[in-house]
C-alpha cells in the first residue's frame, strides 16, 4: 500500500518506473508530464495556475487520492492470486409467483456447458443477473449462488478488473475504429498481460480457426462480417477475459463453427451458460436449466438418445452450411 | 427523504436507467419520486406519470442547465418533502460536459453509456470524476472486449467510485443499483448551505449577454483563443 504523502514526495520518473500503470492514469486524466520527470508529483500538481485549474476543471486535491487509490487497487490487482473458479452453486430461490423453483441445487463446474432454454421473457436474464451479483438470497428470485462451494467475498460485487460474469449476445458490435491488432493490443493493455504480442496472435488464430472465413490482423473490426465478428469476440473471450463464467445469448448458425466455439471456451476452462432457441445448441449442453415463469423448472441431463439426435441436427447444419458456401460460389444445386 | 442527483450525457440511458431501478425499489414500498432537469424538451415526464411515479420537470431554455439546476434544487426539495417522498431522484444531463450538479454530501451518480467511445472517460470533467456511483448502459450490443475496455478508462479516472453495468431495457443490474441507491437512515430536509462539488467556470463574455456579431472588435470579458498556429497541438 502506497499513501498519499510518499506518492505526493516521489519524483514523477521514480513513480513511473516503479509503477508503470500510472502512465495510463496520467494520461487518461490529460495529466502531461512532459518536463517534469524529474519534479515530485507535489511540484507537478502545485504548477497548475488557477487559470488552468478553472479552464479545464482540474481538481487537484483529488488527484493525489484518485491516484492513490489506483496505485493501490493496481497492486492488489497484480498481486493476486488469479481466484479460481472451479465450481458455481444455484440453491433454489422463487418463481415470479412466489412458489419454490423445482429444484434443490444445481453446481456447475469448470470446463461444463449447461444450455438455458425457455420463452423469451420467462427469466433468462435474471437468472444472469442472479449469477453476476452472485445473489445471497437479496435479489427478486431468492436464490443464493456459491462459488466453489462457499459463499463468496462480497466486495467482488464492486470491483472492475474481477467481474465474475462475460456475456456475448447476438446483437454485440464492434464499434472502435481499430484494425483487429490494435483492437487485441488495447484489450490487452487494460487486462495488463505480459506477452501481449504472443496473446494477440494466439487470439486471431484461434478466431480463424472458427470463422469460414479467414481474416487477417490488419482487417478493421467494424469490417469482419458477422460470423468473423463473432468468431473473434468467442475467442478474445475466452484467452483474455478474466472472467471464468461466460454467458452466451444464442450463437447464430452462419459463418462460425459453432462446436468448436464452445471446445474452446471449455478448453480455456469457463463455466459456460447459453440461453438459446436452437435444438442443436441446446444439446450441445451437458445439462438444459429448463425456465418458466421466472423460475427453474426443470434441470435436465443431456441423454443419450438426444446425443444421437444431436448427430442428426449437426447433420442437418452441415447441408444447411454447405449449400449456403455453394450458392454463395456462384454454384448451382441440381 | 433520500436524495440521489443522477447525470449523465445525453441519450446515455438516465430515463430507462432510473425506471427500472424505481420498479425494483417500489417493491421496498419505498416512495419514490423524479425531477426530470433539461434544456429546451422533454417528455420523459410523460414515461415518468404512465409509470404512476410522482414527477416535475423544468427547462433550462436559454440558461446553463447546470446553472438552472442549482438555482432550483433547493425548491426541488421542497417538493419532494411536501410530496411525502422517501426518494427524490434529479435527472439532468450535462451539456458541455465541464460541470456536474453534484452536491458535497448527496449520491451522485453518472450515467454513461458504452457506445460513446472509448475516449469518452477523457472528455467528461467532474460530472464523471466526482460522482459516487457509476451506471455504464448499453453493454449488450458492444463486444465484451469494449465493456472491458471501457470499464477500465473509467475507473483509471475515478478510482473511488462504485462502477456497474445496467441494461436499461432487460433492466439487468438495475435492482443492483436500487440496493445502493436507499438509506434508511439518511434524511434530506433542505438544501440549502450545500455546496456543489465542483465550482462552475466564471464564463462570462459578451456573447453570453447578447452579442450576435463575430470578430474581435466586438468580444469582451472572458475571451479564449485557440493556438492555430504550429503550437496548435500543444493546447
Amino acid at each position: 500500500m502506497i499513501s498519499i504523502k510518499e506518492l505526493e514526495m516521489k519524483k514523477i520518473k521514480d513513480l513511473e518506473a516503479q509503477y508503470p500503470f500510472v502512465l495510463s492514469f496520467f494520461e487518461n486524466n490529460k495529466l502531461n508530464v512532459d518536463g517534469f520527470k524529474d519534479s515530485t508529483f507535489i511540484e507537478y500538481l502545485n504548477h497548475f495556475t488557477e487559470e488552468e485549474i478553472e479552464e479545464w476543471a482540474i481538481d487537484v486535491p483529488k488527484i493525489s487520492s484518485d491516484l492513490e487509490a489506483y496505485i493501490n487497487q493496481m497492486l492488489e490487482f497484480l498481486g493476486l492470486e488469479k481466484d479460481n473458479v472451479d465450481s458455481i452453486t444455484i440453491l433454489a430461490g422463487r418463481d415470479k409467483y412466489g412458489n419454490k423453483e423445482n429444484f434443490e441445487e444445481l453446481t456447475i463446474n469448470k470446463s461444463e456447458i449447461v444450455s438455458i432454454v425457455g420463452p423469451t421473457g420467462s427469466g433468462k436474464s435474471r437468472l444472469l443477473a442472479d449469477i453476476e451479483w452472485a445473489a445471497n438470497g437479496d435479489t427478486p428470485t431468492g436464490r443464493t449462488i456459491l462459488i466453489n462451494g462457499e459463499k463468496p467475498d462480497y466486495s467482488m460485487r464492486f470491483s472492475t478488473s474481477n467481474k465474475l460474469v462475460a456475456q456475448l449476445s447476438q446483437n454485440m458490435n464492434f464499434i472502435m475504429d481499430l484494425t483487429v491488432k490494435e483492437f487485441l493490443e488495447l484489450h490487452a493493455k487494460s487486462r495488463m498481460v505480459e506477452n501481449e504480442q504472443e496473446v494477440v496472435l494466439k487470439i486471431v488464430e484461434a478466431a480463424n480457426e472458427l470463422a469460414g472465413e479467414k481474416f487477417n490482423l490488419n482487417t478493421p473490426v467494424t469490417g469482419l462480417s458477422g460470423g468473423q465478428s463473432r468468431a473473434l469476440m468467442i475467442a478474445d473471450t475466452a484467452i483474455l477475459s478474466t472472467s471464468p463464467i461466460v454467458l452466451i445469448d444464442e450463437i447464430e448458425n452462419a459463418g462460425i463453427d459453432r462446436k468448436r466455439a464452445l471446445n474452446l471456451l471449455v478448453n480455456e476452462e469457463k463455466i459456460v451458460l447459453m440461453a438459446t432457441h436452437d435444438p442443436s445448441l441446446a444439446l450441445m449442453a451437458d445439462k438444459r436449466i429448463v425456465i418458466k415463469n421466472g423460475g427453474i423448472y426443470k434441470v435436465n441431463e443431456t441423454g443419450s438418445k438426444e446425443k444421437e439426435v444431436l448427430k442428426e441436427l449437426e447433420k442437418m447444419d452441415k447441408t444447411i452450411n454447405t449449400m449456403r458456401a455453394k450458392l454463395r460460389n456462384g454454384e448451382t444445386i441440381n | 427523504m433520500n436524495l440521489v442527483i443522477i447525470s449523465g450525457p445525453p441519450s446515455s440511458g438516465k430515463t430507462s436507467v432510473i425506471l427500472k431501478t424505481i420498479e425494483a425499489i417500489k417493491k421496498r414500498s419505498i416512495n419514490a419520486g423524479v425531477v426530470k432537469f433539461d434544456c429546451l424538451y422533454t417528455d420523459d415526464d410523460i414515461l415518468y406519470e404512465k409509470a404512476g411515479i410522482p414527477v416535475r420537470k423544468g427547462l433550462s431554455g436559454s440558461l446553463c442547465p447546470d446553472h438552472f439546476f442549482a438555482s432550483n434544487i433547493e425548491e426541488v426539495v421542497k417538493w419532494g418533502n411536501k410530496e411525502g417522498l422517501d426518494l427524490l431522484i434529479t435527472e439532468s444531463a450535462g451539456l458541455c460536459n465541464r460541470c456536474s450538479p453534484y452536491l458535497n454530501g448527496i449520491k451522485a451518480i453518472c450515467v454513461i453509456d458504452n457506445l460513446s467511445g472509448i475516449n469518452t472517460p477523457k472528455k467528461i470533467g467532474p460530472m464523471l470524476k466526482t460522482a459516487d456511483i457509476i451506471v455504464i448502459t448499453k453493454g449488450d450490443i458492444v463486444s465484451q472486449a469494449e465493456r472491458e475496455v471501457f470499464a477500465s478508462r473509467v475507473n483509471s479516472v475515478n478510482p473511488k467510485a462504485v462502477i456497474m453495468s445496467v441494461n436499461g431495457l432487460t433492466g439487468q443490474g438495475a435492482f443492483e443499483l436500487s440496493t445502493l441507491i436507499y438509506d434508511e437512515n439518511a434524511n434530506i430536509e433542505t438544501v440549502k448551505g450545500s455546496e456543489l462539488k465542483f465550482p462552475m467556470p466564471s464564463a462570462m463574455c459578451s456573447y453570453c449577454l447578447g452579442e450576435t456579431r463575430i470578430g474581435e472588435e466586438y468580444q469582451m470579458g472572458n475571451v479564449r483563443k485557440m493556438y492555430i498556429g504550429e503550437e496548435n497541438d500543444k493546447h
